[in-house]
């Protein structure tokens, strides 16, 4: 059996952290370069050329490409062949979080309670996902949250009557909803089936997909494209200002439902995109 | 609506000057000088209270623009860290009370509601946007940052910033003028 140890587990999400704040992913900034050509509106493109400088910056400089630098989302693949030693895996997580936010100097967002709202002073608790998958890994993707765009997000427990239209509509409603609060161009995550909280969650796994890549199956894959033509068209533009380039991608994700229900999410995330993956490999442990 | 174009680019000190809030237009472009404050939720939640209980305010509200911002924290050398604004949406309760008593600008970003355009419109106030997500391109425009009123708040302390040539644009005039209708309406098909 493998083995990894949570101090190895303690360093990587430290790194995770400062580095996913702090440097904008290639495909982001790919995607940016292409709006700044389809873009017709000049005071969107002015928009998108200083998000690259900001980029640019950012990762010169090692500052926050954003001052919220979120919530911490953790997404945790273990295999079930892996044995993590030396501690307990959430806890180490965490301890990750708060060396990370205090280490890159990043934005402590998080309040205690959400009523009495004192902050926890180190970014912790994150917010974590688990999956137990085959094999003898551990991935670790951290994606970073903030709650401009958070906020903007939305849930519908549609009938199944109101069908692809139904929930076409309810992506495109939230997205109109939100204009310029979430910071677009944006990506656009959504989660479609399962329930409640499952249809939740593949939203915000959805933006964890390579901006750029479409769904594996082409049915899905046309479903994106076609809502992101019709985002596109309500002009609210980069910032909101007015503009063609509303969202830069459409990512959709789907699971098996009830027979009564048809759940949908949306989870949008701003221009500052942030998702950073590593794979833990185990060692043999010696026995 | 007019495009960003060097020309229309104008320089502008705060705190400003009796009425001259009122001179700004929707989609004006503006390099912002002089001095500005920070505030947040927590912040407004705390001037406000201040304002109702007739208790004296971190900082004389007359002519003065408030940035709605929570920067992150200033690493060694730096004057501040990232620093772009946040949702303004959320200050729609404490705004009108604050334009009432002499605030004259806002920066941050996203719509306002119907009782802070009103309120605007009443006291010749302007409502500016600085690029949201653009935190460290924003903070180099920063030259001095000083907290001067409530600390145990962290990041949403309020702090006295100097700027130098800040980029903003105009988001919503004294008028009502509004440039995310202007701008949506100009692009929707």
């Amino acid at each position: 059996m493998k083995e990894i140890n949570i101090q190895e587990v303690i360093t990587a999400v430290e790194k995770l952290c400062v580095e996913a704040n702090c440097i904008l992913d290639t495909d982001m900034a790919g995607a940016l370069e292409h709006a700044l050509i389809t873009e017709e509106s000049l005071q969107g493109r002015e928009v998108i050329k200083l998000l690259l400088e900001n980029a640019s910056i950012a990762a010169k400089e090692m500052v926050p490409i954003c001052q919220d630098t979120g919530m911490a989302v953790l997404f945790a693949e273990i295999g079930q062949d892996l044995h993590i030693s030396g501690g307990f895996l959430t806890g180490a997580l965490n301890e990750g979080v708060r060396r990370g936010y205090e280490k890159g100097f990043l934005r402590k967002s998080i309040v205690k309670d959400p009523f009495n709202r004192v902050n926890t002073g180190d970014n912790t608790p994150a917010v974590v996902h688990y999956d137990i998958v085959e094999g003898d890994k551990l991935t670790l993707t951290l994606a970073p949250k903030g709650f401009g765009s958070e906020n903007m997000g939305a849930l519908k427990m549609l009938k199944p009557s109101d069908g692809l239209e139904g929930v076409m509509d309810f992506v495109v409603e939230t997205v109109e909803k939100a204009g310029a609060n979430p910071c677009p161009p944006v990506i656009v995550g959504v989660g479609v089936g399962g329930t409640m909280e499952k249809a939740a969650i593949l939203a915000k796994k959805a933006l964890l997909r390579t901006v750029g890549e479409s769904h594996c199956q082409e049915e899905y894959a046309r479903l994106e494209q076609e809502l992101l033509l019709r985002i596109n068209r309500l002009g609210i533009g980069p910032q909101g200002f007015g503009g063609r380039i509303t969202a830069l991608a459409v990512n959709m994700e789907v699971f098996p439902t009830h027979i009564a229900g048809l759940p949908a999410a949306v989870n949008i995330n701003c221009h500052a995109a942030r998702h950073r993956k590593i794979v833990l490999e185990g060692r043999e442990s010696i026995q | 609506m007019t495009d960003m174009h060097p020309a229309n680019v104008k320089r502008v000190t705060a705190p400003f000057l009796n009425e001259q809030a009122k001179e700004f237009r929707c989609g004006d472009q503006i390099l912002l000088n002089g001095v500005i404050y920070t505030g947040r939720d927590a912040a407004h939640q705390k001037i406000v209270k201040s304002l109702e209980q007739g208790e004296q305010l971190p900082f004389e509200l007359k002519g003065q623009v408030i940035y709605f911002v929570g920067p992150s924290p200033a690493p060694p050398g730096k004057v501040i860290g990232s620093a772009g604004p946040t949702t303004s949406g959320r200050m729609d309760a404490y705004s009108p009370k604050l334009i009432a008593e002499g605030l004259k600008g806002m920066i941050g970003k996203g719509s306002r509601s119907l009782e802070v355009i009103e309120a605007m419109k009443r006291f010749g106030a302007v409502y500016l946007g600085a690029i949201g997500g653009a935190g460290a391109l924003l903070a180099a425009c920063i030259k001095k940052s000083e907290i001067i009123a409530y600390p145990e708040l962290g990041t949403e302390a309020v702090r006295r910033l100097e700027v130098a040539d800040f980029p903003v644009v105009v988001l919503i005039d004294s008028l009502g003028q509004n440039l995310y209708e202007l701008g949506k309406q100009s692009y929707r098909r």
